[in-house]
């Protein structure tokens, strides 16, 4: 029996269409077949969590229905087996929402399964949850928590995937659990098969970023080139019941799998390769070794498990303010003294009123994003001074005002600035901000279950 | 050696960045697998850790994965506080690799760039 896994999405943005094909694909095949969509980010839950404040029946992901609607109909009828991060901060919503899609769409018969408890706020207090101790990001001492959600392992997708249902969708579980939970479901895997658990998690940390295995986020003309970029393939995984791994990718796209888009994959994201922890295994990538079978297909084994942490990660967010910017540009002759003059005037200006909060006044163009908020890099090198620049403001407060003024103090520049500036643009946009914290297993993973939905 | 040539990595290797908080990984793969040792030699995570030094970072790691000929480096506080308080157009730190790329060279035989490269 060989496990057929393709993935419809790597992110909250990804292309709409890239599933169709990777469906048109997985219905050929014999054997268990599945579908991801893995479309959540840290921020994205939070301002999910957000929404669904104001309006309790929303909070699942606003992409469920676009994505969901141009599949749903060809996984039911093939029995593929759909399942997805689309619950967001709200799984029970978004298995309504898919009802009413199924609906609309005529399909008959379908069965939707949740998975809940990755949500903090709803059994423990603010309190409890601001004392566990932070491993990275922001100090959450005296903020308002806006979402709390531990990253939760592959077990209880694995479990309401055996409710026999059409699509599973889950709120905040690891990407990998999306992939490692059809396989613990297919083939027993014991919660000690550490070998196992590292090649089925290896599987799902090279399927879950979408086409960046395929040669999205890859291409590089003339030193990398990819066919089709247009009509990227997405990637499917074929997973055998001993653990290996064969990446590859959707009949009749473009992309190409081989081993350098697989090896750049494999690392991404990635800090010790020896000790990638998930809460399902602690995954060592070290000795993996990859051979070529045949066109688009790289076989992948060797991945090595030992048991995982005994804590869960949790990602808490709170508001962050606002981030503003401002951006102004300047062409042609002596461009970049008068970007720079720019630059030099919203600094004064800025300073003289007051504002502490620490600006980036930058031109774009002189490589600004190689270099730090006091351009230290652009002042050294010797740029030329014809051409095209671009000058951009940007920084962070907790008062909207001070944000709008700063973006004013860039637009003022039209009849106050140097010669020949244009294309002003802005934005102020609202910021949260995050922290990884700790949090002991068991009475969170007491709270994680996997139950089916009925229709409404 | 006359056919030992000095060029950016990015005429040898190629790389993606990722990050989680204010660190950032970037992988770096060789085209060509003999390069692999005269990368070993020559991109040390000193280098590395000089060329990001003025956006903050503080340590630099480097881990070898010989099976794949790629290496690893993971840069400490690289990216001005991460998403949470940079205020770079790049929040992620997603253009770095073609910084490391970019800037460091590294001496390496002809024989390492791959046929019709434009730096031959």
């Amino acid at each position: 029996m060989t496990v057929y896994i393709g993935s419809g999405a790597g992110f909250a943005g990804d292309r709409l269409d890239a599933g169709v094909p990777v469906v048109e694909t997985l219905k050929h095949k014999d054997g268990p077949r599945y579908l991801i969509f893995e479309v959540m980010g840290e921020r994205t839950l939070a301002i999910a969590q957000r929404i669904k404040m104001r309006k309790p029946e929303l909070g699942y992901s606003p992409y469920l229905e676009p994505y969901l609607r141009n599949v749903l109909a060809g996984c039911k009828e093939h029995g593929i087996t759909i399942v997805t991060n689309l619950g967001n901060a709200n799984p029970l919503g978004g298995a309504k929402r898919t009802y009413e899609l199924a609906a609309e769409l005529g399909i008959e018969g379908l069965r939707v399964a949740v998975v809940l408890g990755d949500d903090l706020l709803s059994f423990m207090d603010a309190d409890e949850i601001a004392d566990l101790p932070t491993v990275e990001g922001i100090g959450i001492d005296g903020k308002e928590i806006v979402a709390a959600n531990a990253y939760l392992g592959a077990r209880p997708v694995a479990e309401a995937i055996k409710l026999g249902v059409d699509v599973v969708l889950v709120g905040r579980t690891t990407d990998a659990a999306l992939v490692l939970g059809p396989l613990i479901h297919e083939y027993g895997w014991g919660p000690e098969d550490w070998d196992l658990l590292a090649q089925g998690t290896l599987a799902g940390h090279l399927l879950e970023c979408g086409g960046q295995v395929t040669g999205g986020y890859f291409c590089d003309p003339g030193f990398k080139d990819i066919p089709g970029m247009d009509v990227l393939g997405f990637p499917i995984g074929e997973i055998e019941a001993d653990g290996t791994v064969t990446i590859t990718k959707a009949d009749n796209t473009g992309g190409l799998v081989n081993m350098a888009t697989v090896t750049e994959q494999m690392l991404y994201e990635v800090h010790d390769p020896s000790a990638y922890l998930t809460p399902d295994v602690t995954l060592d990538i070290s000795n993996v070794s990859l051979a070529d079978d045949g066109k688009d297909r790289i076989r992948v084994t060797g991945a090595k498990g030992t048991p995982p942490p005994k804590t869960l990660k949790v990602t808490v967010s709170a508001d962050g303010g606002w981030l503003g910017e401002s951006e102004m540009i300047y062409a042609g002759p002596n461009a970049l003294a008068r970007a720079r003059l720019a630059a030099d005037i919203v600094r004064k200006r800025i300073a003289a009123h007051g504002v502490k909060e620490p600006a980036r006044i930058e031109i774009v163009g002189t490589g600004a994003v190689y270099d730090n908020d006091a351009s230290d890099r652009e002042r050294s090198k010797n740029m030329p001074m014809d051409g095209e620049y671009r000058l951009r403001a940007a920084i962070r407060t907790l008062d909207k005002a001070t944000a709008q003024y700063v973006n004013d103090e860039v637009l003022s520049l039209f009849c106050s600035g140097p010669a020949g500036g244009g294309g002003y643009r802005c934005n102020i946009t609202g910021q949260v901000n995050t922290a990884s914290v700790l949090v002991p297993r068991g009475p969170v993973e007491e709270q994680a279950i996997a139950r089916e939905v009925e229709p409404s | 050696m006359s056919d030992m040539i000095t060029l950016p990595l990015h005429a040898v290797a190629h790389g993606r960045t990722g990050d989680k908080g204010n660190r950032s990984n970037i992988s770096l793969i060789p085209y060509v697998a003999d390069a692999y040792p005269l990368l070993l030699e020559q991109v040390t995570p000193e280098r590395v850790l000089d060329l990001f030094r003025h956006k903050g970072a503080t340590d630099v790691k480097r881990y070898d994965l010989p099976n794949l000929t790629a290496m690893n480096f993971v840069i400490d506080n690289a990216l001005e506080g991460g998403v949470n308080s940079s205020l770079s157009q790049d929040l992620h730190g997603k253009t770095l690799s073609f910084m490391l790329l970019g800037e460091i060279e590294v001496t390496v035989p002809k024989s390492c760039i791959p046929a019709g490269s434009r730096y031959l």
